[in-house]
């Protein structure tokens, strides 16, 4: 229940008592380490160590603005769909993204912040989103290929997130997950129907499959020794699995599917080693990686500045809508036509 | 005017007719009205639900996480409001 932050009462201190403040906090955390121990789920009133609630805030809010920032690449082809069934099942993704945004602003809301001041984050490039979203859609292929990786890479990212400490984000992660398996269904489909197309439609799914594959790994994050905070946040089990780990998972269910789809994979390294039990895969280029990250990706200024003009767009509507409310709470008695 | 002064609602889902609403999730809107077609749109894309709540969150009373023991304590110590408390001997049926 998002309701629950306000509650926190502070008991007045009594004065010369830091002994019993000491021993009082390290009760609070003995019961926080234990609920975490026993896999039990933390909700928004229990008592947590200030560096648990700041790590949750800075990922479920860089996870809300990379839904919303994600609905940009693929509305970019909506009006351009190559079929009225296509177009229809691309409304209702982004449609989905916008909800999947909501969800997790909800969640971390319940830690204490608002929505404005994490939009304003946003807006400021205080708070980050996933780097994926600043690489361009060229062609209807892109739509195929965001829903069959960048989905299925997020899918793979999001399914262990079910089991969080944190009770109301692994809740947005339950209904998320189910939703995302469409995302993924209609992109593969998509990409499947070019492939089987014609040679022209078949060389424009391998392209955007060729555009779209590395990027899609690297959303998995740094390689684990230089991941900053996975350590600390899989002990919370924030995290259930590391990076590497994950990126692994999905490249395993990747290969597979590319070639039932008819395409390859642009990496020459890719094959299956028996005795691993996986398969090996080239090394990414983390230069990139970092390159997007700080902002000189092919779409960053554009994404902040498309989502600022929206969000300055949308305020007379909000206006209204509020004023609307307020003339109507204040004369109650008026009849509601 | 900001999204802050929309205030938050909880949104309760029956997701068919016979079952009782639960918690499903929460939003922002400006008035009731508001918060029922946003809450449509947000938690019943798929068919979730046959009817919905919307509830203010601040109309919500919660018992505090602190006192959880001493308040739900009294239930602990009555086993024998279970029916396995009973022992009843082998072969009597319908009990």
């Amino acid at each position: 229940m998002t309701a629950g932050t306000a509650g926190t009462a502070m008991t007045a201190r009594a004065p010369g008592t830091d002994a019993a403040d000491a021993a009082a906090q390290a009760a609070r955390e003995a019961v926080f380490d234990a609920a975490v121990a026993a896999d039990e789920r933390i909700e928004p009133r229990d008592w947590m160590p200030e560096a648990y609630r700041a790590t949750l805030v800075r990922q479920i809010a860089q996870h809300a603005h990379s839904e919303i920032i994600g609905m940009q690449p693929e509305a970019n082809w909506i009006t351009r769909a190559p079929s009225l069934r296509r177009k229809a099942i691309l409304m209702a993704k982004v449609q989905d993204e916008a909800g999947h945004g909501l969800y997790l602003y909800s969640a971390a809301e319940t830690l204490g912040v608002s929505r404005d001041e994490l939009l304003d984050k946003l807006h400021t490039g205080r708070q980050k989103y996933s780097s994926i979203f600043n690489y361009p859609t060229l062609t209807w292929a892109d739509v195929g290929a965001i829903g069959w990786l960048v989905d299925g890479a997020a899918i793979t990212n999001q399914v262990p997130l079910c089991r969080c400490s944190y009770g109301p984000y692994a809740r947005a992660m339950v209904r998320v997950c189910k939703e995302e398996s469409f995302h993924q269904r209609q992109g593969y489909e998509a990409l499947l129907a070019l492939s089987r197309g014609t040679e022209a439609q078949h060389a424009m799914a391998q392209d955007a499959v060729n555009r779209w594959w590395w990027p899609s790994l690297m959303m998995f994050g740094p390689p684990d020794d230089e991941s900053a905070h996975s350590a600390r946040s899989m002990a919370w089990k924030i995290k259930r699995h590391s990076n590497d780990e994950l990126r692994q998972r999905f490249v395993d269910i990747a290969a597979p599917q590319a070639e039932a789809l008819g395409l390859t994979l642009p990496d020459p390294d890719l094959k299956w080693n028996e005795e691993r039990g996986h398969h090996d895969f080239g090394p990414i280029d983390w230069t990139e990686f970092r390159d997007v990250l700080k902002g000189n990706g092919p779409c960053n200024e554009q994404r902040i500045t498309q989502r600022r003009r929206a969000h300055e767009d949308g305020t007379w509507v909000r206006e209204a809508a509020a004023a609307h409310a307020r003339k109507h709470t204040a004369q109650p008695g008026e009849a509601q036509a | 005017m900001s999204t802050d002064t929309w205030p938050l609602w909880e949104v309760f889902v029956r997701s068919r007719r016979g079952l009782s609403h639960t918690h499903a999730g929460s939003l922002h809107a400006p008035d009731a009205e508001m918060a029922l077609r946003n809450a449509r749109d947000l938690y019943t894309r798929r068919m979730e639900g046959v009817s919905l709540w919307v509830v203010p969150s601040t109309a919500i009373t919660a018992s505090s996480p602190d006192e959880k023991d001493p308040f739900f304590e009294p239930a602990a110590d009555k086993p024998y409001r279970h029916p396995t408390f009973y022992e009843i001997p082998e072969g009597v049926k319908h009990l």
